[in-house]
């Protein structure tokens, strides 16, 4: 196939392939860019949470009446004994805040008592020694709490304990060599140290904003009850009876007690509810991004197809002077699709630059990763097939003009 | 020619009708994509308090220093210490302190049971700083702040909830086992974002439910149910009391001051005040102050969500794709009709008759196009729920001034797309058209 007329003929219509190419330059742009969101959030939606989630629910009560420190203490080992003897419950432990809840208490995590900066930032988790068995995360290393560990916490008096179990990803932070465990480490603001004496396997923090991205497996768990206004309740029911066991919590709480408040929305959450609440946004993301690129991507195959028709219908005459003289249809064929391919080729090197612009522009914003380029190879490729494949059909109409049409003078 | 022209556009739609069912579709996807990422983006970016967002100012002063503070900036709202002393000193026309609070209300009856009602802590000055409308009272009175009474005011809502939405004036209300008089029933009021608490990432909370002085709220030890930052330095000791007067920040302050002038005279007086902290040894560092306006602290706290830009600037990329598709399409559509131009110049149209005809002829494609959109547009806000928290999902929605703006860019941006394909029209050749016919 010779190049060079095509070239020439191509000049005769500059607006037309200007218009094509500018078209393939932003719809790859767009298209890469897309993608690369999709799979950013797809991605962050993929993070484990470190937590056993099937069977697993959570239940916020609120205590109406208010009532003094001490009796939300006992009101709340009340509470969880009455929750543990259900049968429809495996286990259960209080807690403050839990993995993907958004909000909660994050502390300043220090290796010396009289450092400045902090070494890292870390959730903290109040709960008792059900905990891990709740939550369905493991030990990798130590030993859970005891009940005698367990102690209270009232949410304005200095924060202490002298034991802590602590999460991999806090453990690797503060003591990379892998030597944490019996380590002293303080995790509030005060002198005192604290022991660690176990340490999890991956836990994620309750912070799922981006700020939070270093710190999302960094996690504290502290063997108190924390003394609130309201507190969390993570219950596990036996395998199967998840339904019967979000039933016959609350009822045995308000049998408990009646001074409390349980949301009748969102006051008792499945794991998975909990989950799709904090990824919400993301997966919403990656949708609107997957419209907009399907369609984007139809809109300029219909566009290329919509221009080359046209050109074939204004070349009619050409083709059939080319035809008769000896052209085969393959020929013809051939001459659409290199011309569209040359087109694509210009629209892409536009493109791959733009895609690139896009993103540092994106960078500089939102503190987005960089545009790898198997995403830009990938949509270069992608591009150039769909120019192919929307060229087909009009090239296919044009191979078939007959030589007679030469003759005709219209 | 006018009616002449657009009836012939109409026609023209009918001729090719798959090049212009592709055109109508390309500009509707594309203004419905636009505008329905434009309609979060309005609502999440808006001016909250239009008129007078210049003369709201929230005060931050760095009781860290700059061993601790967050990159040189002050924390984001003041101390218990720090926020009573400033307001008590008076110095701008109006002050008002503020902490989120979230109490157990019990409603009367036996088979009533407890909710959560959430409100704000405050002064009296917040209800006329942030013109808060009301429907039955008013605010309370500074005599109220200062003797720390037990009075409150109701949304709308919890009266409606409460009161069957009576003139509850005068009658009481549970909170937190304590009973507090009505004084006032706002009307329905919910700036977006909610610029004066934006330290406890309420921006786009639910709407607000009761108001309570600020003293009489500490006095009976009602916690914050918003945000306390302790910052990293400070050991404040145990209890409440301690944790009350010590360096922990959870109450954002706001002034109104009515011009530079007047705002500088403040800064001013803030300086002075951190110096004098200073002096007496509680700071140990240079006064370091900050007086936002409404749209600074809205910008400092980046209250737009990245979701809402990027999603917008995704959609106008995906409209300016439209419009070069369009352009083409145009081009293909009006070149194929360079014999009737010929035609129609050679029995002595001129260039400009040529304009309005093509002109007129793309906004009727505009305007088809528009319409798409406004159906795609409508479907769309089903789909922001998807993509937004419900708290800002629920702000869009398709009102007058987006259905006009919806047909108005539809229309503008065919007719702006449609400038070179006409002016190639025009251009033709009559006298090289009827030769080659």
């Amino acid at each position: 196939m010779h190049i060079k007329p095509i070239l020439a003929a191509m000049r005769h219509h500059k607006a037309g392939t200007v218009l094509i190419a500018l078209q393939i330059a932003l719809t790859l742009a767009i298209v890469c860019n897309a993608l690369f969101i999709i799979q950013q959030r797809i991605e962050r939606m993929a993070r484990p949470s470190g937590l056993d989630e099937t069977n697993l629910f959570v239940i916020r009560s609120d205590w109406a009446d208010k009532s003094d420190p001490q009796r939300i203490d006992a009101q709340m080992r009340a509470d969880l004994i009455a929750l543990r003897q259900l049968g429809s419950v495996q286990d259960a432990a209080p807690i403050n805040s839990f993995p993907l809840l958004g909000s909660g208490w994050d502390n300043f995590i220090k290796l010396q008592p009289d450092q400045v900066k902090m070494t890292t930032d870390s959730a903290i988790f109040f709960s008792d020694e059900h905990a891990l068995a709740a939550l369905g995360t493991r030990l990798i290393a130590g030993r859970n709490f005891t009940a005698s560990e367990v102690g209270a916490q009232q949410p304005r008096d200095a924060m202490h304990s002298a034991q802590v179990i602590i999460s991999k990803d806090l453990a690797h932070r503060l003591y990379p060599d892998g030597s944490a465990l019996g380590k002293t480490i303080y995790v509030s603001m005060g002198r005192r140290p604290s022991t660690v004496i176990g340490i999890t396997d991956t836990l994620q923090a309750h912070m799922t904003g981006s700020w939070a991205g270093p710190y999302a497996y960094n996690a504290v768990l502290v063997p108190a009850q924390l003394l609130n206004d309201y507190t969390y309740y993570l219950v596990r029911a036996r395998p199967g009876q998840l339904d019967a066991a979000m039933r016959d919590a609350p009822k045995a709480l308000f049998a408990q007690s009646r001074m409390r408040i349980i949301d009748h929305k969102d006051g008792v959450m499945t794991f998975a509810q909990v989950r799709q609440r904090a990824y919400g946004p993301d997966r919403g993301m990656a949708i609107l991004m997957g419209i907009i690129s399907v369609v984007l991507l139809a809109i300029t195959a219909a566009g290329i197809v919509g221009l080359t028709s046209f050109w074939v219908g204004q070349r009619r005459k050409q083709i059939g002077v080319r035809r008769a003289l000896g052209a085969t249809r393959g020929d013809i064929l051939s001459y659409f699709l290199t011309e569209n391919l040359l087109i694509g080729i210009g629209g892409v090197l536009a493109g791959v630059v733009l895609a690139f612009g896009i993103n540092l522009w994106m960078v500089s914003q939102f503190e987005t990763a960089r545009l790898s380029l198997a995403y830009v190879a990938s949509g270069v490729v992608l591009l150039l097939l769909l120019g192919q494949g929307a060229v087909l059909a009009p090239a296919v109409r044009a191979s078939h003009v007959p030589p007679v049409e030469a003759t005709r003078s219209v | 020619m006018f009616a002449y022209y657009f009836q012939l556009g109409l026609r023209s739609l009918r001729r090719n009708p798959a090049l212009t069912a592709l055109m109508v579709m390309a500009i509707g996807f594309g203004v419905a994509a636009s505008m329905i990422t434009w309609s979060v983006f309005r609502a999440v970016s808006g001016d909250p308090i239009p008129g007078k967002s210049g003369q709201l100012y929230t005060v931050l002063i760095d009781n860290r220093g700059p061993q601790y503070n967050d990159k040189g900036e002050p924390p984001e709202a003041l101390t218990y210490t720090d926020a009573t002393a400033l307001v008590a000193a008076r110095k701008a026309a109006h002050q008002t302190l503020l902490f989120e609070v979230a109490p157990s209300v019990l409603p009367e009856g036996n088979q009533s049971l407890p909710f959560i009602a959430h409100g704000y802590a405050t002064n009296t000055d917040f209800f006329g700083m942030f013109e808060v409308p009301f429907e039955f009272g008013g605010a309370w009175r500074a005599s109220d702040d200062e003797g720390r009474a037990a009075v409150a005011v109701i949304s709308h809502a919890l009266n409606q909830q409460l009161f069957n939405g009576a003139d509850s004036v005068g009658r009481e209300i549970t909170m937190d086992r304590h009973t507090y008089r009505i004084v006032g029933v706002t009307a329905h009021w919910d700036p977006k974002p909610r610029f004066y608490d934006l330290f406890s990432g309420n921006a786009f909370g639910d709407p607000v439910q009761v108001y309570l002085p600020f003293a009489r709220a500490v006095d009976v030890e009602m916690d914050t149910a918003g945000r306390n930052n302790c910052g990293s330095n400070v050991d404040f000791g145990s209890g409440r009391d301690a944790w009350l007067h010590g360096e922990c920040v959870w109450v954002p302050m706001w002034v109104e001051l009515a011009d530079q002038p007047a705002a500088n005279a403040y800064r001013d007086f803030l300086t002075h005040y951190a110096a004098e902290q200073q002096r007496a040894g509680r700071f140990h560092w240079a006064p370091n102050v900050r007086l936002r306006d409404v749209n600074n602290w809205l910008d400092y706290k980046q209250v737009v969500p990245p979701e809402s830009r990027i999603s917008l600037m995704v959609a106008l990329g995906f409209f300016v794709i439209c419009l070069v598709n369009t352009i083409g399409l145009l081009l293909a559509k009006f070149m194929r009709r360079a014999a009737e131009i010929g035609v129609r110049r050679a029995l002595g149209a001129p260039r400009g008759e040529i304009y309005r005809q093509f002109l007129i002829e793309a906004a009727t494609v505009g305007l088809a196009g528009g319409v798409l959109g406004l159906l795609l547009t409508a479907l769309g806000m089903f789909g922001v729920g998807l993509l937004f928290e419900p708290q800002i999902a629920r702000l869009a929605h398709l009102d007058a001034s987006l259905v006009a703006m919806t047909l108005l860019v539809a229309v503008v941006a065919t007719v702006l797309a449609a400038f070179y394909p006409t002016w190639r029209a025009a251009k033709v050749q009559p006298a090289w058209q009827l030769k080659s016919n």
